[in-house]
């Protein structure tokens, strides 16, 4: 599975942990529940720490814990379940989280060009699409009319 | 009316060829149907019974003459020679073939039209008052405010995969043409006190399985703040609706479960951190850019004319000509309820007829209502006998604008994927029962909506008599309902008792109406009738027959 970061074809150093499996060295994801459980015992840990929340767990659950997490994975469980692309705008806006936050599972080519609006910039890639897809998806509209978490000039602001 | 700037052109062909590349992959099989469903439905494009439908979007409902000469020529083009307007101020078309969407939307997109969030789960095609800018009432043309809220809405990056669709009217008029109040959310124009204009924002309307009126969650937002109190209740139901459930999904239930105080407490906190954020701060430069847009026409300094009378002319111009805010104007309502046809239907000679009209009367444009009729909003008194003539030539001169024959109605089965139940046969039928004119003006005021499911497209829960199409065991029933109002003074009508059989129906509903004759007191229209006695008289009267054949 390819991983796309800030727009290019990236390594992935992070291990995802399931939530009865020892922990490895290295940066690891772990689950809205490990987290809550290991929390002191994560932070502590000298490397990246990623958290994974399922597309019904809101971010608010890491409410100031975001200035010490490197990474947020939200799961897209069915691509038709858009609650994510509120959980990471509200990662970037309210919680002005900095950190990679990071798009899994089920979702579709023509979805990506909103999901870099709202604030992904990663995307563990299924199958379906290739980097060069992923590339072509962020072409197909040039101009946009909604502020998001992206910053991008809109259409209103080019108005003058 | 709104006319694309370089961006906004530029968005809707960039659009088009989006929508090219997903036909292409679905065409290739590199989508599947799961997956190419809700790109197809945010172009307008559903799956129905017999083939595709494609729902072309007509924001606010105002349509121009070249806008009207493309709907033909797709008619004629792509279809087969006629359209189809809805109770959404769109027109939909019954059989495109796949292939040809992308075209048909490249076509649209040269006279300013497009397809764009007439369905799926996102916010829909925004509607407004299709008197707008002529009645004497209102506040201030609504229509610039729904551009706005068009614009913003279209492609929303985070709003674009909700738990379910989500439809806003905007109305500047005290007296309600949007059915606002059965909206998912409802944007009135007022005045407040220190005579400001600004928004009185509702929530948590709907038909469907399980009908709500919206309740108000704020009394006053000023004309700077509108996205962003809108992005506000958008959040909350992109994070909090439900999405284990589709029939439990809209923001009615969230809203209705959550109660009042609960939903206005959410919002403010998400209106709060937007407005702070400024960046969805509506300018009043850019309110003006829009508003330049919607300039009245310019009116002539008419003097007042008394309307015509007497014969055919004087029956329609009693039904379809309504008072217009300037001396010397009428507003006046093209009826797509020809006794006996389907409601909502025009051929594409119908359009051309229409675009002729306009060129012809120096009329800059056409409203569509959600009510399936097409509106002239500035016409001269004058001018009335001639519009007639060349309406009556047209076949689009029916003098019911309001009675009971005006009508609406879904496709049903007869189209529809979803439907249970035939309503157009049903709408036809109730038509040529009532085709009498005198009848008709006797009953006066008195809608009747149809839907052929419960998912309530033909409106039957604000309908004053109200017909839901149910599926028993293979064989189409029709339940009654009474007292449904989509207006100011808005309710959902209650269902009689059991189902009337196909055969059935119509008797039933005469019943009704003659009970109503007979009961009303003078100058009392239906509903009121119905709201002063209760249902009881009305619902003995339904079921007279059953009774005797009981006995």
């Amino acid at each position: 599975m390819a991983l796309i970061k800030n727009g290019a074809v990236a390594d992935d150093p992070y291990t995802d942990v399931a939530d009865d499996a020892v922990l490895p060295d290295g940066p690891v994801i772990v689950s809205l529940q490990r987290f809550r459980v290991d929390r002191d015992g994560l932070l502590a840990r000298n490397t990246p720490v990623g958290v994974r929340l399922a597309p019904d767990q809101s971010p608010e659950a890491l409410a100031g814990d975001q200035g010490r997490l490197a990474l947020v994975v939200l799961e897209f469980a069915k691509f038709r379940d858009g609650r994510p692309f509120s959980w990471a705008r509200l990662l970037r806006t309210r919680l002005t989280f900095a950190g990679e936050i990071r798009a899994s599972g089920d979702f579709l080519y023509d979805q990506i060009a909103f999901l870099v609006r709202v604030g992904f910039d990663a995307f563990a890639l299924p199958p379906a699409i290739t980097p060069k897809l992923f590339q072509r998806a962020l072409g197909e509209m040039t101009n946009v009319y909604q502020p998001s978490a992206d910053g991008k000039t809109t259409i209103r602001q080019l108005r003058g | 009316m709104y006319r694309y700037d370089e961006f906004d052109a530029a968005f809707v062909r960039e659009r088009t060829e989006q929508f090219r590349f997903q036909v292409e992959r679905r065409l290739k099989g590199e989508l599947n149907e799961d997956q190419f469903k809700p790109f197809r439905l945010m172009n307008g494009l559903y799956l129905q019974l017999h083939a595709y439908m494609l729902r072309v979007a007509v924001p606010y409902g105002t349509l121009s003459a070249p806008q009207l000469r493309m709907l033909a020529h797709i008619a004629r083009k792509y279809d087969k020679g006629y359209g189809h307007f809805t109770t959404r101020q769109n027109i939909q078309y019954n059989w495109p073939k796949l292939k040809d969407v992308p075209d048909i939307l490249a076509e649209l997109a040269t006279v300013e039209m497009h397809a764009i969030q007439t369905s799926g789960n996102c916010i829909r095609n925004v509607t407004s008052d299709h008197f707008a800018g002529a009645a004497a009432e209102e506040v201030e043309d609504p229509r610039p405010v729904a551009e706005l809220i068009r614009q913003w809405s279209s492609l929303h990056p985070e709003f674009s995969f909700l738990g379910r669709k989500f439809k806003i009217a905007v109305t500047a008029s005290p007296h309600d043409r949007t059915a606002l109040r059965y909206h998912d959310a409802g944007v009135e124009i007022v005045q407040n006190g220190d005579g400001r204009i600004g928004y009185r924002i509702s929530v948590g309307g709907g038909m469907g399985r399980t009908p709500y009126l919206s309740y108000v969650v704020a009394e006053f937002i000023e004309k700077p703040d509108l996205l962003a109190y809108l992005e506000a209740i958008l959040r909350v139901f992109n994070e909090s609706g439900r999405r284990d459930n589709i029939y439990k999904a809209r923001i009615k239930i969230l809203a209705h479960t959550l109660g009042a105080t609960a939903m206005r407490e959410r919002i403010e906190r998400e209106f709060g951190e937007i407005k702070a954020a400024g960046s969805l701060d509506v300018p009043e430069t850019e309110r003006a850019r829009i508003e330049a847009y919607f300039a009245p026409p310019a009116f002539e300094d008419l003097p007042d004319m008394a309307l015509p009378q007497g014969g055919a002319l004087g029956d329609w111009v009693t039904s379809n000509t309504h008072p217009h805010r300037v001396r010397g104007y009428r507003i006046v309502t093209i009826s797509l309820k020809p006794i006996g046809g389907v409601p909502g239907d025009i051929s594409h000679e119908q359009l051309d007829g229409v675009a002729e009209l306009l060129d012809d009367f120096a009329l800059d444009e056409l409203r569509a209502s959600h009510e399936q009729n097409l509106v002239l909003p500035h016409v001269r008194i004058e001018d009335l006998p001639a519009i007639f003539e060349r309406l009556t030539v047209l076949g689009l001169a029916t003098p019911n604008a309001g009675l009971i024959t005006d009508l609406i109605c879904c496709p049903g089965l007869d189209y529809c994927d979803l439907a249970n139940a035939r309503s157009i046969t049903i709408a036809q039928e109730i038509s040529k029962r009532f085709a009498d004119l005198a009848r008709q003006h006797d009953i006066g005021d008195l809608k009747i909506k149809i839907s052929g499911c419960i998912n309530a497209c033909g409106h039957h829960h604000a309908g004053h008599i109200g017909i839901l199409g149910v599926d028993k065991k293979g064989v189409e029933y029709y339940q009654l309902l009474l007292g449904g109002s989509a207006a100011e003074d808005a309710s959902i009508g209650e269902i009689l008792g059991p189902g009337f059989g196909e055969h059935e129906i119509v008797d039933a509903v005469e019943r009704v109406v003659e009970a109503y004759l007979t009961l009303r007191q003078p100058g009392e229209r239906f509903l009121a009738t119905t709201r002063r006695l209760g249902l009881e008289p009305f619902r003995s009267a339904a079921y007279e027959e059953q009774r005797h054949g009981a006995d």
